[in-house]
């Protein structure tokens, strides 16, 4: 018996094995873990050191299954579900909008065909160099700049930004968006560069101005990139740890609004393990809504229709 | 050539796979069986540190001491036992121990438990781990001591690594009681005792208070009512009396009346909410500059014109952070070490308002140790040895661990240019005879030290009362410490 075709799927699947091999190692195990973890009274004492010598006691206190107990305590008023999850949206919220609307702006001055802006590639580099910096090296530049008796201190006659609420939050929100406007102003540009350059020039024929151009073509136009630089950078938001933890310390000072979820995470993770697992699973739970939320938001159907195909009924 | 192709993907691909499932290796099981001695109980529990006397237990035999590794591994968070090991034991070592065996220092900072964690987690493969990884000598801090006293994981200074009480006699013996178990085994040793002084700027107490002279500036600040009279001149004068709201901190929880956590609970002294309340009130006031500790802010006041009268430190603040922090150009880059020297030579000390201690750092043999014969050389040479201690006093502004070598050193005259040729070391003697650890000490003293210190600050500086700091605290301390409640 012949066959009529090669199939070359086996190397496909064979290459795939390492990653899948790492993946269910150290991710979807630990991810499966963190879920039964979550529904245990499962402490580590850190006022003790596991025997060595044998007999000793043990540092895991695992009381076993405790039902839904460690997701009532973090999500209860005060409780770290409860401090951190707003203080999370806010923060990102803080450097997103900036973020987004610079980078639009930057992203349609550099693909307008008619301004034909010149050196590109230097700008696009200039633009991307703070995302090469670490973010925790940015976020100690801006902590000493920042900080009592630091560089702004002394030229403006100590406002003291990061004892502030709004001061904190707002130079953990420019660090975000200082970090992260470059990059997505390039995936932007992609987006826009991927547009048929005769849409705009069939609009300035008909005498379309770059408002109505801006917001009747190029928006709709590149709505799939958007929404995915929505979903990563809120998935990125609500992990934000680095920034905020080496401006505000584990109290999130001021006034704790520099705690996040994953810092909480970062603080529990050696003691707390059934509470903060209960709070990764929420993070998880979280994101997955509010992932799915943006996608049907974004995931309307006139990208469809301009391009002549029937909405699905 | 397709069939070559074939093989050869598949092979790399079954390498690949291969590589990931390879294990990590690391099997040798030697268990060292230098320790002769009963292992300390580890009770999770704490047991007030500082109350039992070491008991008499048969040094163990040098001959007997194992030294088979070939790397030595010490566990530190910052570089200050290095330089003191590099400076005042590599040229003393018994060269017959070190034959071919080099030091390795793995060095963790000490915040947010860090240290501790990573340490703990070393020392639960101990038994487990190669030769080579394993460790032979881990320090430990003040803060965190008694959960290592209390476990099984240090060796018995005397019935495991060999050293005689007459070896230990000049020490310390509050140094000693911290690092005594409920057994009276003995577990650690210090080459440095941590009594605390108030050290201040002499330029400021002479334009301020008309005199530097330590005893009638020790009478101005002699309680805390004085002190904060003096901080009010100082601040007349422009000047903070001190830098920042952790200053004084430790002045009160040195003599607390209980440790931080009893039972599994937490409770704040009421020498822990005094110094809330003062430092509140220094901070309305005025007296000081709001700053945190190890801050940039807090170590510029410490140049000589940085508009801070005074800092709380303990013994090794003097070498490890005033100095650096005040002279102009490092003694190291071949800054001189007199008056030209920024503020070198302009610091006093006395006693201050209160007694306390800060800090310490112990040495303590990891149970599982292939190298204890070098542990007890490092330990008698760098802890017992009345020589080196006396030079390394003498030479760094180190108080240390023996009371022989002091004694040397102020017999003879003893001057420190840095103070401006005062004998700090009288007053440093008279304060460490008064250091009591008993019942002062929890295993988790760090995490709250820092997570108060931490909490407190949104109170000093205006943003929320004492009941919303104190309600943070609670969150983050009983996050950071599952096993912990608070009222």
């Amino acid at each position: 018996m012949r066959r009529k075709t090669i199939s070359y799927a086996k190397w496909g699947y064979i290459f795939l094995i390492p990653f899948v091999v790492i993946y269910c190692i150290f991710s979807l195990w630990p991810l499966i873990q963190t879920f039964g973890y979550s529904f245990l009274d499962y402490v580590i004492s850190q006022g003790s050191v596991t025997s060595i010598r044998g007999g000793g006691a043990d540092t895991i206190q695992n009381k076993g299954f405790c039902g839904l107990s460690n997701y009532i305590a973090v999500m209860k008023s005060g409780g770290i579900f409860a401090v951190s999850f707003w203080n999370t949206i806010v923060l990102w919220l803080v450097g997103f909008i900036p973020q987004i609307i610079v980078s639009l702006l930057l992203a349609s001055w550099f693909t307008d065909i008619r301004l034909k802006l010149k050196a590109q590639g230097f700008f696009k580099t200039v633009m991307y160099m703070p995302n090469v910096i670490m973010a925790s090296a940015l976020s100690l530049l801006f902590y000493s700049l920042c900080t009592k008796g630091g560089a702004l201190d002394t030229l403006f006659g100590g406002p003291e930004l990061l004892t502030k609420v709004w001061g904190a939050r707002g130079v953990v929100g420019f660090i975000n968006f200082l970090m992260w406007y470059g990059n997505t102003t390039i995936l932007l540009m992609a987006a826009m560069m991927g547009i048929d350059t005769s849409l705009y020039e069939a609009a300035q024929i008909d005498g379309a101005n770059p408002t109505q151009v801006f917001w009747q073509i190029t928006m709709p136009l590149i709505k799939p990139i958007l929404a995915y630089v929505v979903v990563t950078s809120m998935i990125g938001g609500l992990q934000m740890y680095d920034v905020p933890y080496i401006i505000g310390g584990t109290a999130g000072n001021p006034n704790q609004v520099l705690k996040t979820l994953v810092s909480q995470i970062q603080l529990g993770k050696n003691s707390s393990v059934g509470a903060v697992s209960a709070l990764s699973v929420l993070v998880f739970i979280v994101s997955a809504i509010l992932g799915f939320i943006t996608l049907k938001l974004m995931d309307d159907n006139s990208i469809k229709t301009r391009y002549g195909k029937k909405k699905k009924k | 050539m397709a069939q070559l192709k074939k093989i050869l993907a598949g092979a790399m691909a079954l390498c690949m796979a291969g590589s990931v499932l390879t294990a990590c290796g690391g099997t040798s099981d030697s268990s060292s069986d230098a320790g002769t001695a009963d292992a300390g109980t580890t009770d999770a529990g704490n047991t007030d540190g500082g109350s039992t006397e070491v008991k008499d237990v048969e040094p163990a035999k040098t001959d007997d001491l194992v030294n088979t590794g070939k790397v030595y591994n010490i566990y530190c968070w910052n570089t200050e036992f290095k330089e003191r090991f590099e400076k005042y034991y590599e040229g003393v070592k018994d060269t017959a121990l070190w034959d071919g065996v080099e030091v390795k220092w793995t060095e963790i900072p000490n915040k947010d438990n860090n240290y501790q964690t990573k340490l703990d987690d070393a020392l639960k493969n101990q038994n487990t781990a190669a030769d080579d990884d394993k460790i032979d000598l881990f320090l430990v801090e003040a803060d965190y001591a008694m959960k290592y006293v209390n476990s099984d994981a240090p060796l018995d200074v005397i019935g495991e690594v060999g050293l005689t009480k007459d070896d230990l006699a000049n020490q310390y013996k509050y140094t000693q009681d911290a690092m005594t178990d409920s057994n009276g085994t003995l577990k650690g040793v210090s080459w440095q005792a941590t009594p605390g002084l108030f050290l201040y700027n002499a330029d400021y107490a002479k334009q301020v208070l008309g005199t530097d002279d330590p005893t009638e500036v020790q009478a101005a600040v002699a309680d805390w009512d004085k002190f904060a009279e003096t901080a009010q001149k100082m601040k007349d004068a422009g000047i903070f009396m001190v830098s920042g709201y952790d200053d004084t901190y430790r002045c009160f929880s040195n003599n607390v009346s209980a440790p931080w956590v009893t039972d599994g609970k937490i409770t704040v002294d009421p020498q822990i909410k005094a110094w809330v309340d003062q430092t509140k009130e220094y901070s309305e006031k005025g007296y000081n500059n709001g700053t945190s500790l190890w801050d940039d802010a807090w170590k510029a006041g410490q140049k000589v014109d940085g508009k801070v009268f005074g800092y709380f430190f303990s013994t090794w603040g003097i070498p490890f952070t005033l100095l650096p922090n005040t002279v102009d150009k490092a003694l190291d880059d071949g800054g001189a070490a007199d008056e030209s020297n920024g503020g070198y030579g302009h610091w006093r000390a006395c006693a201050g308002p209160q007694s306390y201690f800060w800090g310490g750092t112990w040495l303590c043999g990891a149970y599982g140790s292939d190298n204890i014969a070098i542990t007890r050389d490092i330990m008698l040479k760098l802890t017992c040895d009345t020589d080196i201690m006396a030079s390394i006093t003498e030479n760094e502004q180190d108080y240390t661990n023996n009371k022989a070598a002091i004694k040397k050193l102020t017999d003879a005259g003893y001057s420190n240019p840095f103070l401006g040729g005062q004998d700090h070391l009288s007053l440093l003697s008279e304060a460490a005879e008064k250091i009591d650890l008993t019942n002062k000490m929890s295993a988790y003293d760090q995490g709250c030290n820092e997570e108060f210190q931490g909490a407190m600050k949104d109170y000093f500086q205006g943003t929320v009362d004492y009941d919303k700091a104190l309600e943070t605290f609670k969150t983050n301390i009983t996050t950071k410490y599952g096993d912990l409640s608070m009222d």
